[in-house]
């Protein structure tokens, strides 16, 4: 059997991290293909619903990635994440999640290698994890 | 050469030097409506601030705030993106000739040999190119080739040769596919008429090699600070890690040696450099973060932290980084042979000699100005100062020699991005009210009107961009093409060379009108690159430009996975399903425009608040001026002189008179405030003058309530006559006050009510203050003793120079800790000041005539002003910018602003910058017939509101309201931002955003997740 690939689902805010992510392609830092990156004008934008829609749907891992606190370029919106996260993460480990698949981070407009560096442990820490176990699931 | 025709008009602007200070006068005077021409000598804008990761005292970013419209990019790229911008990169100004609102400026643009609009970075030249320099950016920590990019957000955004060091192989010039270097590129030469010059040059790094005793250049573990500052960038050579670049071992110990190049006569730089002592705090906090076991020791003789909340900051450094600080003056630094680690001797305090290892040192370099400006400022005529800076008149701080010509900024002497960007913004005040008489009307676009999307099913065209080529050597576009052609709703594919460049461009739009396609997919670079190109053609043609979608497969795709071709082409597949989902349901959107009232309401008539009035007035708006006071002036009535000389009474009495006299601003003094209502695009405050209730609307508010000395608490004030603050000795020196006749023993005692625990914070004028007596008092009487007892003597910037003076007159300066305050008590009769001397580490007494205490200032208790006008203020009572860096007059509600000692401690000069500079940014906004509203604003579906006001709560910017009657939530379209907060804090999906409703995001998300 082919090496088990990870798919994980990006939620980047439009100001930081969406950026980042781009000067980490124009300065062509390498990182796996596995992530899709979905742009959103705030981290503070991602509904639970998104995400949770995202591990149900079979996705293996979810970035959020918004400024650094203090640089949120509406005031207080990675705040409202880091906040939803946290809560998110007590219900999704009722949920069977026991991993840490939600990876909220902090990458500024002008941190391309950190968002590919991000991706690559992502990526090798869910190879560790293995698949999301809602997708067992679908099967029985 | 080149000669081109001459561009530009009477009522348009040159600003020279796009660092910070001119990033931010351009973008205020574009925001007015002013053409503005920013030149750079560098083949990229931005100065110095791209090299900074993270700036005190937040250890954050946040340089975006700067832009007058937030939320915004980095300025760097929003002064690229703004249509009254033109940058003019690589340039300089060879003469000016004519004069104030006529200029006639010769620029020459030096060639690039890159032709920005090909260069698609692919960085092929870079790997041929056979020459190897030092990296400029970056103090040479690093090296680069001949053909290189700046820096990785450049902008321009294209390589660069550097023709000095090129050999002119030609290999670049091979392997360039989209051929965009042409190494036959000649100078050419323009001229540019404009009304106004704004001089944004900036400053320099003292050169490290001058001070040869340190060992910059011979010890390969002596870093300038430049160097270790981008060290400890994330993208630097060791990820931002404290290593040795040298040997690559881990920092252990690392020294900070301060003022190199600063407050040294031997070496030309008499002045302090006013910001070395925070940006080398925060340099050591960053690496104690980065590597947790670091020790961190400071060699310096004043710590001076005396910007706003700067003190607390370096408290934390001490408290809590565990940074080490040693007063002291350094004897020697060695190399040592076997480690190449070094060791230096110093001298303590109190004389004795000490020994210490380190594993590296840095350098704290002051600043010099630019030397390549030395002949430029002096062909325009501008003086300079003897340290080489800008010469400006104390009471006008934006105005150069020349009329005309204004300055803002470092080049007017070393100062940190707060003060910066205030004084470009001030600069720009200046300068838009002097073009006012000049300024011609702007033609404004015209797009044809949109067409009407009613009903209609959607009709998707997908383009794809291969970027000359770029992106065919990783992703197979043939296949993505036949996969792309089966999504429903697609009508219709296409292969393109170059979206952004006009031919294509012109393809995709006949393809809309061909075809009638009503939603586009843009599937190439990021919306960030090609965005504004896409827009202009769709608006060109009627065409709403929401409507096109982009996938990004180029810095997603193609750029960041050149191992995995396959893969890769399978998620350009998936982003592109996506935006083909996403376009079938996005809506047209027509921004709203909400009519602004043209006019400023300014609260507080001290020095601040009558600058800002003016200064509006200047602008052509109509301002309402509120004093609580029968008087106009606050603290300016009790200033008498100022160090530099100057009288602030004639200050005072003329603005005064300007006030008085100008038909534009509407005084109410004796007035009270009683209300403040946000209406639509206005403000209406309603106030109590002469037992008369009035309602004023405006578009803008400034807040300039002042601040006040703070009365000593201790030290027998109040119980001894000849205990006195500063402020009323200045007065008794001025008025040549009897009472100074005796006097012949005079003991200042620094710091009362600052940097304690009821004041944590430095009131940064005090020691300035005491100087400034100091010298008056031994002006009248050269025998006169005076004693200034402080903790650190923060006579920043040019001040210093007077510092020294002070001390050559023979005024004697005596440090003392917070732990042994100096003691004030009386002795048969008269005062006696005792304290523990460091130097001699022995108690000293000495017997006083006068006690002089240099008492803080605090702001006034404007608790209640805070809550009507719904603003935030600090723990310190002084009101709170929406970011401390960039945006440090704006609060965060749009149109308020801040100015003067309501906002911080500053001297006089400070005062008028933050007076123009609030005044600028409101005209920023006032200057628009009517605000654009932000794109993607929320909107609520009636029908689901349950009028539970969740929305109201978490909105940051103010714009939900309750309709009571309704029982439903509204949205105030012209303060929405469209972060999206209430969306996700509605229970019923009431609040959505446009074209991120949260069906089209669950639907995006379906389409990447397959």
């Amino acid at each position: 059997m082919a090496e088990f690939e990870p798919r994980i689902v990006a939620f980047l805010c439009h100001w930081c991290t969406y950026t980042g992510a781009d000067l980490a392609g124009t300065t062509r830092q390498q990182y796996p293909p596995n992530i899709r990156i979905i742009h959103l004008m705030c981290s503070g934008a991602v509904d639970s619903i998104y995400v949770l829609k995202a591990l149900i749907d079979g996705a293996d891992g979810v970035l959020i990635g918004g400024c650094h606190p203090g640089d949120c370029h509406y005031q207080t919106g990675n705040f409202k994440a880091r906040r939803r996260v946290a809560i998110l993460k007590g219900i999704l480990q009722q949920m069977g999640f026991t991993e840490n698949r939600v990876w909220l981070k902090w990458i500024s407009a002008s941190e391309g290698k950190l968002f590919a560096d991000t991706v690559t442990k992502m990526v090798e820490e869910l190879k560790k994890m293995g698949p999301n176990p809602m997708k067992q699931l679908w099967n029985a | 050469m080149e000669q081109k025709k001459t561009r530009g008009d009477k009522g348009s602007a040159l600003v020279i030097g796009a660092g910070i200070a001119g990033m931010q006068s351009a973008l205020l005077l574009a925001e007015m409506g002013t053409k503005v021409f920013l030149l750079e000598q560098g083949p990229a804008i931005g100065g110095y601030f791209p090299l900074l990761d993270k700036t005190f005292p937040t250890n954050s970013c946040g340089v975006c705030f700067m832009s007058p419209t937030p939320p915004a990019f980095c300025p760097i790229y929003e002064c690229h993106l703004h249509d009254n911008i033109e940058l003019l990169p690589n340039s300089e100004v060879m003469k000016v000739e004519g004069g104030g609102g006529d200029f006639n400026v010769s620029v020459i643009r030096k060639p690039r040999f890159v032709d920005p609009k090909r260069c698609n970075l692919c960085e092929a030249c870079i790997k041929v190119c056979p020459v190897e320099v030092e990296r400029e950016f970056g103090g040479g920590l690093e090296k680069r080739k001949a053909i290189y990019l700046p820096f990785p957000q450049a902008i321009p955004h294209s390589l660069v040769i550097d023709p000095k060091t090129c050999t002119r192989c030609g290999e670049c010039v091979k392997v360039c596919s989209p051929g965009a270097i042409d190494l036959d590129m000649k100078e050419e030469e323009e001229k540019i008429e404009v009304g106004a010059i704004l001089l944004g040059f900036g400053f320099e790094p003292f050169q490290a090699r001058r001070k040869g005793e340190y060992g910059f250049g011979r010890y390969e573990n002596v870093l300038t600070s430049i160097q270790f500052e981008r060290l400890l960038s994330t993208s630097s050579p060791t990820q931002g890690l404290p290593v040795r670049v040298s040997d690559g071992k881990k920092m252990e110990k690392i020294a900070f040696i301060q003022c190199v190049g600063s407050r040294d006569p031997s070496c030309g730089q008499d002045h302090c450099s006013t910001i070395c002592c925070m940006y080398a705090t925060k340099q050591a906090m960053i690496a104690k973060e980065r590597s947790p076991g670091l020790g961190v020791t400071f060699f310096y003789m004043d710590i001076r932290p005396m910007g706003k909340d700067y003190e607390r900051y370096y408290e934390r450094a001490k408290k809590e980084y565990g940074i080490e600080y040693i007063r002291s003056a350094i004897s020697s630094i060695k190399e040592l042979q076997q480690t190449k680690n070094l060791l230096i001797t110093y001298v303590k305090e109190d004389g004795t000699f000490e020994e210490r290892e380190f594993d590296a040192v840095v350098l704290s370099l002051g600043f010099t100005p630019p030397q390549t400006i030395k002949d430029l400022a002096q062909r325009m005529g501008v003086q300079v100062n003897q340290q080489g800076f800008c010469q400006t008149d104390e009471f006008n701080p934006s105005k150069t020699s020349v009329n005309g010509i204004f300055v803002g900024g470092a080049f007017r002497g070393p100062r940190d991005i707060p003060e910066t960007v205030v004084e470009g913004s001030s600069a720009a005040a200046s300068a838009a009210s002097f073009l006012i008489p000049h300024r011609l009307p702007q033609p404004l676009k015209e797009y044809p009107i949109e067409g009407a999307l009613g009903e209609e099913i959607p009709k998707i065209g997908v383009f794809l961009c291969h970027c000359g080529e770029e992106l065919k050597k990783t992703l197979s576009l043939f296949e993505i093409i036949l996969e792309t052609k089966l999504l429903s709703e697609v009508v219709h594919v296409e292969e393109v060379g170059l979206a952004c460049l006009p031919e294509d461009l012109d393809l995709i739009k006949k393809r809309i009108g061909e075809q009638g396609l009503n939603r586009i997919v843009i599937a190439g670079c990021s919306h960030r690159e090609i965005r504004g190109a896409m827009e202009e053609m769709a608006k060109g043609m009627g065409f709403n430009p929401y409507l096109i979608e982009y996938a990004n497969i180029r810095e997603q795709c193609a750029f960041v996975h050149l191992d995995y071709p396959r893969l890769a082409t399978e998620k350009a597949m998936a982003l592109i399903r996506m935006a083909v989902e996403r376009a079938k349901r996005s809506q047209p959107i027509r921004k709203g425009k909400q009519k602004i009232d043209k006019k400023g309401l300014v609260v507080g008539g001290g020095l601040a608040g009558m600058t800002a009035s003016l200064q509006l007035a200047a602008q052509g708006y109509e301002v309402y001026l509120i004093e609580k006071e029968k008087e106009l002036g606050g603290n300016l009535k009790e200033s008498f002189y100022t160090l530099k000389g100057s009288n602030p009474q004639d200050l005072l009495n003329k603005l005064i008179k300007q006030v008085e006299s100008n038909g534009s601003v509407h005084l109410y003094s004796g007035a009270e405030v009683l209300g403040f209502e946000k209406k639509n695009g206005h403000y209406r405050t309603k106030i109590r003058h002469q037992n008369e209730e009035k309602s004023l609307d405006h578009g803008a508010l400034i807040l300039a309530t002042g601040g006040k000395e703070i009365t000593p608490k201790g030290y027998l004030y109040g119980e001894d006559s000849r205990v006195i603050t500063q402020r009323q000795l200045e007065k008794m020196a001025h008025l040549n006050d009897e009472r100074l006749k005796d006097v012949h023993s005079v003991v200042m005692i620094q710091c009362v009510g600052s940097r304690d625990e009821e004041h944590p914070y430095c009131s940064r004028i005090c020691c300035s203050h005491a100087v400034k007596n100091a010298l008056k008092l031994k002006e009248k009487d050269p025998r006169i003793n005076i004693y200034v007892l402080y903790r650190d003597v923060r006579t920043y910037g040019f001040y210093e120079t007077y510092y020294h003076e002070a001390r050559g007159k023979g005024v004697i300066f005596i440090r003392y800790d917070l732990e042994n305050k100096p003691k004030v008590s009386l002795q048969g009769g008269s005062l006696q000041v005792s304290l523990l001397d460091p130097a001699m580490n022995s108690p000293v007494t000495l017997s006083a005539d006068r006690v002089v205490l240099s008492a803080g200032i605090e702001p006034n208790d404007h608790r209640e002003l805070a809550r009507i006008f719904d603003v935030d203020f600090n723990s310190d009572g002084f009101f709170m910018e929406a970011n401390p860096k960039s945006a440090p007059l704006d609060s965060v509600d749009r149109g308020k602003f801040f100015c003067g000692l309501c906002h911080s401690p500053n001297f006089i000069e400070d005062a008028i910058s933050q007076g123009n500079a609030a005044a600028a940014r409101a005209g920023s906004l006032l200057s628009k017939e009517a605000v654009e509203e932000k794109a993607y604003l929320a909107y609520v579906i009636k029908r689901l509101c349950c009028g539970c006001g969740l929305c109201v709560t978490v909105c940051p910017y103010g714009a939900r309201v309750l309709n009571e009657e309704e029982g439903k939530a509204e949205v105030i379209g012209s303060l929405c931002q469209g972060c999206g907060s209430c969306v996700i804090a509605c229970r019923n999906a009431a609040s959505q955003q446009r074209n991120f409703e949260k069906d089209l995001n669950l639907a995006a998300l379906d389409a990447v997740i397959d």
